[in-house]
């Protein structure tokens, strides 16, 4: 029996959420008495794919088909299915991210695999499975059992925790079955954000609301996520506004994130908004409204003008680490 | 061209839940039911499509899997400016059994374009559209930000993490949709809300199907402690509570 992983990289290179999700992979294989198993698929020199192995992954399978230079999600399912045929794979993780969102519901409809989405958690125990996940957007948990001998799992991501257990792994290439008039849907363009710390892989992220009034402003928020080295988000009328890009909203209807830190200037704290953040660790609010809901979200609070706390604590962060 | 919209009936996004018989089952007491967020979005931008006479989009179709009380909410979709609507009764018990039953009618007609949002906003599933579109052996594109038609071809934005991709695709092809689909939701008007009324709504019943997840129970998030408040004078002492309490810089 095998657990197995499917490992997303960027260009060859894998993130702190691949390791997350190789743990939490070996961690059930060790439940289940099983191999763990990574699938990477596209080019990723034998130094960076060893990583995998430094988190519990005991085999390392490689596909390198020109057809799947990008991700074609019948491509992509048809050969995480083969490869865990092959491997008598039994459960199959993926991160719950855009391309596991993609691909995890095909393998399990493919694979009559009950899926178990954006799990934050180890099950308790193998049979039953049964495995605890947020619902209504962050406002409750369930625990659901999945009921096939198969089954399939997205793990939220910064849920588990990334731990070292270093393998000895056999690494191997597989040749799936699949041609070219197997796929269907073709990439024209690529546009990637380069040198950008991706919002959803950030520890510490700093956001702003409509409380920042207007987008000259953001220098205020840039300066501190600098000192901080952190990601910048946003709510959703900053984006539809247009003052900063789609990608840094967060919530309910935007990104769903999970940093150790979410500082949050000028931000109310509407439901939908914290249904964005509320698995943050801790959250720090700015606001100039002493009866703002997100004080009852916060950690850490602060009633004062944005525009002028902002810059002092930007300073004050400096002199702390000089 | 005929387009489907995979509609889901959810809990307006402000509702405080709450949960009965030993937190087993949603209490729906005083819920106010709404089309989900991602759909009511794909729906608009299906209409957008359709209203654009460079197009050739015949009709817009809504499909929902659902007892009659959700009714009221494919109204709302009809009164939006969707065609006709299709309501499979049936209690959807896991993302699978609705998957199944929308493939089992999806079957029946030719749709060129199906639409389902990323995710439904009560069990955060993320799953039925892509199910759907293995199910029925069709492509999908997921997390998608912008749908173009140009002469009946599809021209895509998706979100990858870390950038975007431009897509192109072959017919039938399954769209899960996400924010920036459309910006603002249409809402309906008073003559929407009358031609409603008169709009096919039909009602099919299931097929044989099974369910793969059982929701056991629920629990709601632990009550936070009380936030400290930080002088706004005194800045420097939020770092230090970052620093050493919370240690997360
Ligand atoms: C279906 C649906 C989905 C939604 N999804 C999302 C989502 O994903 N994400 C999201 O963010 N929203 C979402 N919303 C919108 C949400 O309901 C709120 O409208 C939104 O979050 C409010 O944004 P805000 O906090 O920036 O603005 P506001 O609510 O206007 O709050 C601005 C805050 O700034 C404070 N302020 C003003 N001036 C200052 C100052 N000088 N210094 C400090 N503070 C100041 C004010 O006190 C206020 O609290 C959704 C709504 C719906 C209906």
């Amino acid at each position: 029996m095998a657990i197995l992983v499917y490992t997303e990289h960027w260009d060859g290179q894998f993130k702190k959420s691949t390791f997350e999700l190789v743990s939490y992979a070996s961690k059930l294989a060790e439940m289940a008495d099983a191999q763990t198993v990574a699938l990477s698929i596209g080019q990723v020199d034998e130094d960076n794919l060893r990583q995998l192995a430094d988190y519990g992954a005991d085999k390392i399978i490689t596909v390198n088909q020109a057809n799947l230079k990008y991700l074609d999600n019948q491509a992509y399912t048809s050969v995480i299915q083969q490869v865990a045929d092959q491997e008598g794979a039994d459960i199959m993780v993926l991160a719950h991210n855009n391309t596991g969102k993609a691909l995890a519901p095909r393998l399990s409809a493919r694979m009559q695999a009950a899926l178990g989405s954006e799990v934050n958690q180890l099950p308790a125990e193998l049979d039953p499975f049964v495995v605890n996940k947020k619902v209504f957007s962050g406002k409750a948990f369930a625990n659901v059992k999945l009921k096939t001998d198969k089954k399939v799992l997205t793990l939220a991501q910064n849920s588990f925790g990334i731990y070292e257990n270093t393998q000895e792994p056999i690494i191997e290439n597989f040749e799936p079955t699949l041609s070219d008039e197997q796929i269907k849907t073709q990439v024209t363009d690529v546009e990637k954000h380069r040198d950008k710390l991706l919002l959803t892989d950030a520890e510490l992220v700093v956001s702003g609301g409509r409380g920042m009034k207007s987008p000259e402003n953001w220098d205020k928020l840039n300066d501190l996520a600098n000192e901080l080295g952190a990601a910048l988000a946003c709510s959703r009328p900053v984006s539809d506004e247009g003052w900063r890009p789609h990608e840094e909203h967060t919530g309910q209807t935007g990104k769903i994130i999970a940093p150790d830190l979410y500082i949050a200037a000028g931000i109310s704290g509407a439901i939908q908004h914290i249904a964005g953040v509320s698995a943050a660790k801790y959250i720090v609010a700015i606001n100039n409204d002493p009866d703002a809901p997100i004080f009852e979200m916060a950690d850490y609070g602060i009633v004062g003008d944005a525009m002028q706390v902002l810059p002092e604590l930007t300073e004050a962060l400096r002199k702390a680490r000089s | 061209m005929k387009i489907l919209v995979c509609i889901s009936n959810v809990p307006d996004t402000t509702t405080k839940v709450r949960f009965t018989n030993d937190n087993t089952q949603l209490d729906t007491n005083g819920i106010q039911w709404v089309i989900n967020p991602w759909d009511e979005l794909a729906l608009t931008r299906a209409l957008q499509l359709k209203e654009d006479k460079n197009n050739s989009v015949e009709s817009v179709t809504v499909i929902h899997v659902g007892g009659k009380e959700s009714e009221p909410t494919i109204r709302k979709a009809l009164a939006i400016g969707a065609d006709d609507a299709i309501r499979v009764n049936a209690e959807p018990t896991d993302a699978y059994f609705v998957a199944s039953q929308l493939a089992e009618v999806i079957q029946q007609h030719d749709f060129d374009i199906i639409f389902a949002g990323i995710e439904s906003s009560d069990y955060n599933g993320a799953a039925v559209g892509g199910m759907l579109s293995e199910m029925l052996g069709m492509p999908s594109i997921s997390a998608v930000s912008s749908f173009e038609l140009e002469n009946d071809q599809v021209r895509i934005i998706r979100e990858i993490d870390g950038g975007k991709e431009t897509m192109t695709s072959q017919l039938p092809l399954v769209v899960v949709a996400q924010k920036g689909i459309a910006i603002e939701p249409r809402i309906a008007n008073m003559r929407g809300i009358m031609m409603a009324r008169k709009k096919p709504l039909n009602v099919v019943e299931p097929a044989e199907k099974d369910s793969m997840v059982d929701f056991v129970d629920f629990e709601l998030p632990q009550a936070k402690p009380p936030c400290k408040m930080v002088d706004p004078e005194n800045v420097q002492e939020l770092v230090d509570l970052l620093q050493n309490e919370a240690k997360v810089i």
